[in-house]
């Protein structure tokens, strides 16, 4: 069992603050919670086709209560990839909303609240569930096969206790919603505020919807998370000329942000009292794995700080060695009871307990200063992040060589460029990969090349495209 | 030469991945996939390099639609 068994004791503070439903207090969120839950009567998967509302934070709080295995999806998700979840994982309940549709898979629906409802499978598989295991998240928006992170009881409960000690958070917080909640990023935010009773602040309006800055103005929201991305229309946005006397922190993970955008942010966080911090993590960790506390943002600046309370980092080289001294770059490797228990890729996984032991090699190369300070400086694995998901490129250009085409994937963060043979071909791949990757058009740039250059052992020369 | 109407057009075109069939007055922020925020930030983008102006946040935040965004150019002196 989990913190989420003892909110009780939050009884009439508010715990959601939504559009429609105004303010929901915990008992009130409790007694609507419980009441989704009580439909089911053991302890088996369900997924939750998620948005950051008052429906789908209920049912979450409700599963968790009643110690089921909870999947969180994104109610945006492409209805190839969810299929292939539901024929991969074959929950016993999926509880989405009403609008969503499941074709192909027999399904009752139980109960309806709001706009939600819980179905019940017509055809249910029997398979293991380990005891450990809490949550299942995908680790990007849908690339690759259905695969999931398990995520346990106990990674979930340390997680929450280290932010809720490094960001200071109290029961007088009030979060507002900036990401997706099956996000683990956006997650973490609101795992670790329900543990000190705070009140979250629910919005699916993004940054450059007019909606979003009148809800957390009106609600005065304390703080908010964000990707670069985020950061990049705050700061189109000039969110040094907006009041906001009611915000005390702002985060920033799920990706580098350039050192240039972190030092304006710091400024700007100072002049308007406004703790910044800049953290670094994986999903792999359940959300954090380091941060930069706020005083030494500008000291530090592109660093991702020190380990998280209760973790340990070190570097090691290509052979395993532990690396002691400053300024040698080496893979970080991370230990805490954050790192979550392995991958799942079909129900059979789910059986499975910890594999990782604790111990977590990030993939991510970096370097320590004098102070035990890190700083990321490439990575062993070729994946980019694109407005925060990550993306393998290896796996988009297998994906694209198995419709036939020939290919070479590269880029940087945010900017995708696949190299491409078929010249008359290109505004087909890049509507066909923004599809089915759910990455935005305009992050994808293809173009035409006569010959993918490959050495004799056919393997692609990266550094030889263009 | 490029008259402002064809500027303002390609800036949707180029931003939302779409077609000059698909242009009309109603289309609004978050009704097609390729309008979320991401796709805003490149309208934006295109609008003031195309235009050589610099948007006000409020303008960024209310330009809700194709019809809207005539009505906001035309306080920067583009008339569409």
């Amino acid at each position: 069992m989990n913190f989420f068994n003892e909110l009780d004791k939050f009884s009439d503070k508010t715990a959601l603050i939504t559009e429609n439903s105004g303010a929901i207090s915990y008992k009130n969120l409790l007694a609507v919670a419980d009441q989704i839950a009580v439909h089911i009567e053991n302890r088996c998967l369900v997924f939750i086709v998620c948005k950051n509302s008052f429906e789908s934070i209920a049912g979450y709080v409700g599963f968790q209560r009643v110690g089921l295995v909870i999947a969180l999806i994104d109610a945006s998700i492409d209805d190839d990839f969810f299929l292939a979840l539901l024929e991969t994982y074959r929950p016993k309940y999926v509880y989405m909303p009403k609008e969503g549709q499941i074709d192909g898979f027999a399904f009752e629906s139980v109960y309806s609240f709001e706009n939600y409802v819980l179905l019940k499978s017509l055809k249910t598989v029997e398979y293991i569930l380990h005891r450990d295991l809490n949550l299942l998240l995908t680790t990007s928006g849908s690339t690759g096969g259905p695969k999931f992170v398990r995520q346990s009881y106990k990674n979930i409960d340390s997680q929450v206790v280290a932010l809720a000690e490094y960001l200071g958070i109290t029961s007088e917080h009030r979060p507002i919603t900036t990401m997706p909640m099956s996000y683990t990023y956006g997650l973490s935010i609101i795992n670790s505020h329900f543990f000190k009773g705070s009140s979250l602040i629910l919005t699916e309006a993004s940054l450059v919807d007019p909606r979003f800055w009148s809800m957390l103005k009106e609600n005065e929201a304390t703080t908010f998370g964000g990707v670069p991305f985020i950061y990049e229309i705050l700061k189109k946005l000039r969110f040094e000329r907006m009041k906001l006397p009611s915000l005390k922190y702002i985060t920033q993970a799920g990706g580098k942000l350039n050192n240039k955008l972190m030092a304006e942010f710091t400024q700007i966080c100072e002049e308007k009292y406004i703790d910044f911090y800049v953290m670094y993590g994986q999903t792999e960790a359940t959300a954090r794995i380091s941060y930069l506390p706020c005083e030494y943002v500008s000291k530090k600046l592109g660093s991702v700080g020190i380990p998280i309370p209760s973790g340990k980092m070190w570097l090691e080289d290509t052979e395993g060695n532990r690396i002691d001294s400053a300024g040698v770059a080496g893979e970080l490797v991370y230990q805490g009871d954050n790192v979550t228990l392995g991958y799942a890729e079909d129900y059979f996984d789910l059986a499975k307990g910890d594999e990782n032991k604790g111990l977590l090699r990030t993939g991510d190369i970096a370097e320590c200063d004098e102070d035990g300070f890190f700083t990321i400086t490439g990575r062993t694995k070729r994946f980019l992040k694109m407005y925060g998901n990550r993306i393998n490129l290896d796996e988009i250009e297998q994906f694209l060589t198995e419709e036939g085409y020939d290919c070479a994937c590269s880029g940087k963060d945010n900017e995708l460029v696949i190299y491409l043979t078929k010249s008359k071909e290109k505004e087909k791949i890049k509507s066909y990969i923004s599809t089915k990757m759910k990455i935005h058009p305009s992050g994808i740039d293809v173009r035409y090349i006569a010959k993918v250059p490959r050495n004799e052992s056919g393997k692609i020369l990266y550094s030889k495209l263009a | 030469m490029t008259t402002n109407r064809e500027k303002y057009d390609n800036a949707f075109k180029e931003s939302f991945e779409i077609k000059q069939s698909d242009l009309k007055d109603e289309l609004e922020y978050n009704t097609i996939e390729t309008w979320d925020s991401i796709g805003h930030m490149q309208l934006m983008a295109e609008l003031e390099d195309s235009f050589d102006i610099m948007l006000d946040t409020d303008d960024i935040l209310n330009f809700g639609t194709y019809a809207k965004g005539t009505e906001i150019l035309a306080k920067y002196g583009v008339d569409i």
